[in-house]
């Protein structure tokens, strides 16, 4: 089932959450909701959920409206970022509770429950510890616990708040990949909050990417990560270096060197934002004939396959970081203090506001 | 080898170290021994001395003294009164920690305070505002009088009385418990698919059932033992007006001690069932908080 989201707006006291927010979710998708903390995407989930009314706007469930649906009718199934199991309930008794409370007409067979749940658990690899107390269990089966309850009452959509937030980074990956898989399974349109972006891009059929209660890009991991839509998405998704400077005529100038920048062939001596990811920074032992800009190692970390390399620049005294593969590294042979040429590809210009 | 050994015994054996915190064993005997001292003095001996007075003219005189048909009416209308309060501050601190703990809105705080009320004035005055309200002189006095409804020198003026004065317990005790809880687990019962009443039922009410639990016996503790409030709007009226706390008094000004002492010991020994009671529950409580803390989905274990 698809969701549409047009034009939320929510504010608590003077802080807005959401500002005109609109987003489409294609039915069986599975889409992140990614941002810094405060740029409102729990909120939007919650509202999605029902949790928390709206001030404007609507949402769509499959081309229906559910804006005045209260949350129990709205068949979603909602995992807590804490997961808010039932403490005084056995891991059992946790899934079967959205079936129990079902009014008498709709509820399940006390045997049909078992057969649901005990399915569930196997589903989610739990089946053993059915009659344990969510105090019981780790943190990552209790969040797999959390999930069997949220499917227990087939959702139409499955709705997701940093789902694996609380977890550490290597039950985390576990996780993330287990959820992927189940996701392919059951195929339940899914939205999931994160603020982690290798989270988002690792998992997510379409991430959205979120800002102080905007929406700022909406695409697939691909997309938004190799054609960043705003300065905000350039930095906030994988390294990027910044240099401010100058466009005029497309080109770009950064203190002595200039950077071609063709599509603002139009521009007037406007202030400009150069964003270069970490691996397109070239270095070269000499200067190049394109424009670089003369640096100084200052710094090289070279474990792992990639070797993370900064730059101090001689003009503007800026320090810039540049990501090498190893064989790139090792042909090179850098040394810390020693006199580099850095030459940018790809970069991205956006203009500045003047102020 | 040896050599090791005998210098290591060496350095060690002069000193030996103590906590920082530690003390003197002199200091230390003697303040255990006071505090010891002020215990017996001031809980110890009352206790043994009401047993003692109440049992001073034979078990049978003891006896009598509770069985006495204005002894029997008085613990008959304190059961009474206790009966109709507790149940009524169950439901107000129940509805009032969970429109504090679940729920944001203006006065909050306000609301708190006001809760806190009957603890921070003195049981005499409580009496007095409902005579103020309700007496002759008061300002529903006439209206009553007309309607000929008794509220003051009445069984309802003390159940108002005793209602007011216990109010705090059960909320006092469940306001921070809920607080502490949150609303996740309500919002999950409710997303899928419960109602107000099965959430409460469901998930709610077990959550808080220890803590509920230990609200109840204090503020039935109170309830029978409450002097004060009642006394100012009882009226004294024998085997009418009298509960238990009170006859205890009356006897007393009485010059009947074993019989004052006897109607007291009842009331101390129901103060002894009430803290046994307390005990169990606060050890299941414990048990409960150890079970949450073990919980790494616990804030505090996030945090860190």
């Amino acid at each position: 089932m698809s969701i549409q989201v047009r034009h939320l707006r929510k504010a608590f006291g003077d802080f807005v959450a959401l500002d005109d927010v609109s987003l489409d979710v294609p039915g069986g998708e599975l889409v992140a909701l990614l941002g810094p903390s405060g740029s409102g995407k729990t909120t939007l989930l919650r509202i999605i959920a029902g949790l928390e009314p709206a001030d404007q706007g609507t949402i769509l469930f499959h081309g229906e409206d559910a804006t005045a649906q209260p949350v129990r009718e709205r068949q979603v199934g909602f995992v807590f970022q804490h997961y808010a199991l039932f403490r005084h309930m056995s891991v059992f008794e946790n899934i079967a509770f959205g079936l129990r409370v079902r009014p008498k007409a709709v509820r399940p067979s006390d045997a049909e429950i078992r057969e649901t749940v005990m399915g569930l658990l196997k589903l989610v690899q739990l089946d053993v510890l059915a009659k344990r107390r969510p105090s019981e269990l780790s943190g990552g089966q209790r969040q797999r616990v959390a999930l069997a309850r949220a499917l227990a009452v087939k959702p139409k959509v499955l709705l997701l708040d940093e789902p694996f937030g609380a977890l550490d980074a290597k039950v985390r990956k576990e996780l993330r990949r287990w959820l992927r898989r189940l996701h392919e399974e059951v195929h339940v349109t899914s939205v999931f909050v994160t603020h982690d972006q290798e989270e988002a891009l690792e998992v997510a059929d379409r991430v959205v990417i979120m800002n102080e209660g905007q929406v700022e890009q909406s695409g697939t991991p691909e997309e938004v990560y190799e054609s960043p839509a705003t300065p905000f998405v350039y930095g906030f998704l994988g390294d990027v270096n910044l240099f401010h400077g100058r466009i005029d005529h497309g080109r770009v100038s950064i203190g002595e060197g200039e950077l071609e920048a063709p599509e603002w062939a139009d521009a007037r001596d406007q202030a400009g934002v150069a964003y270069v990811r970490t691996y397109d920074v070239q270095l070269h032992p000499s200067p190049t004939i394109n424009g670089s800009l003369e640096g100084v190692v200052r710094h090289v970390r070279a474990f792992g396959p990639v070797v993370r390399i900064e730059v101090d620049l001689v003009e503007g005294g800026r320090t810039i970081e540049a990501h090498l593969p190893r064989d790139q590294f090792d042909r090179l042979s850098l040394a810390k203090g020693q006199r580099i040429y850095v030459s940018p590809t790809n970069v991205r210009v956006f203009a500045r506001k003047e102020g | 080898m040896a050599t090791i050994a005998i210098s290591r015994s060496a350095t060690t054996a002069p000193r030996a170290i103590t906590r920082a915190t530690g003390e003197s064993p002199v200091v230390r005997w003697t303040l255990t021994a006071l505090a010891l001292g002020f215990l017996a003095l001031t809980l110890v001996l009352p206790l043994a001395l009401v047993f003692h007075e109440a049992l001073a003219k034979g078990f049978a005189a003891y006896l009598a003294a509770i069985r006495e048909p204005d002894a029997l009416s008085a613990a008959k209308l304190t059961l009474l009164i206790a009966s109709i309060a507790v149940p009524i501050n169950l439901v107000f601190g129940v509805a009032a920690a969970w429109c504090v703990s679940k729920f944001e809105f203006p006065g909050k705080h306000l609301l708190i305070t006001l809760i806190d009320l009957p603890f921070a004035v003195s049981p005499v005055i409580s009496g007095m505002i409902f005579v103020l309200l309700f007496g002759m002189h008061g300002w529903f006095g006439p209206w009553l009088f007309d309607h000929d409804i008794k509220i003051i020198f009445a069984v309802p003026g003390m159940v108002l009385a005793t209602t007011f004065v216990t109010a705090p317990f059960i909320a006092r005790e469940l306001i921070p418990l809920m607080q502490e809880q949150g609303t996740e687990e309500e919002e999950a019962a409710i997303v899928l698919g419960a109602g107000g009443w099965q959430t409460f039922w469901r998930v709610t009410l077990p959550n808080i059932k220890w803590g509920l639990l230990y609200g109840l016996i204090l503020c039935n503790a109170r309830a029978m033992g409450e002097f004060g409030a009642v006394s100012v709007v009882s009226g004294h009226i024998r085997g009418e007006t009298n509960t238990l706390p009170l006859h205890v008094e009356i006897l007393y000004n009485e010059y009947a001690f074993a019989a004052s002492f006897a109607v007291a010991s009842v009331l101390t020994l129901l103060a002894l069932v009430t803290l046994t009671l307390k005990t169990l529950v606060e050890w299941q409580q414990r048990r409960q908080t150890a079970e949450l803390a073990e919980d790494p989905s616990s804030p505090e274990r996030i945090a860190a």
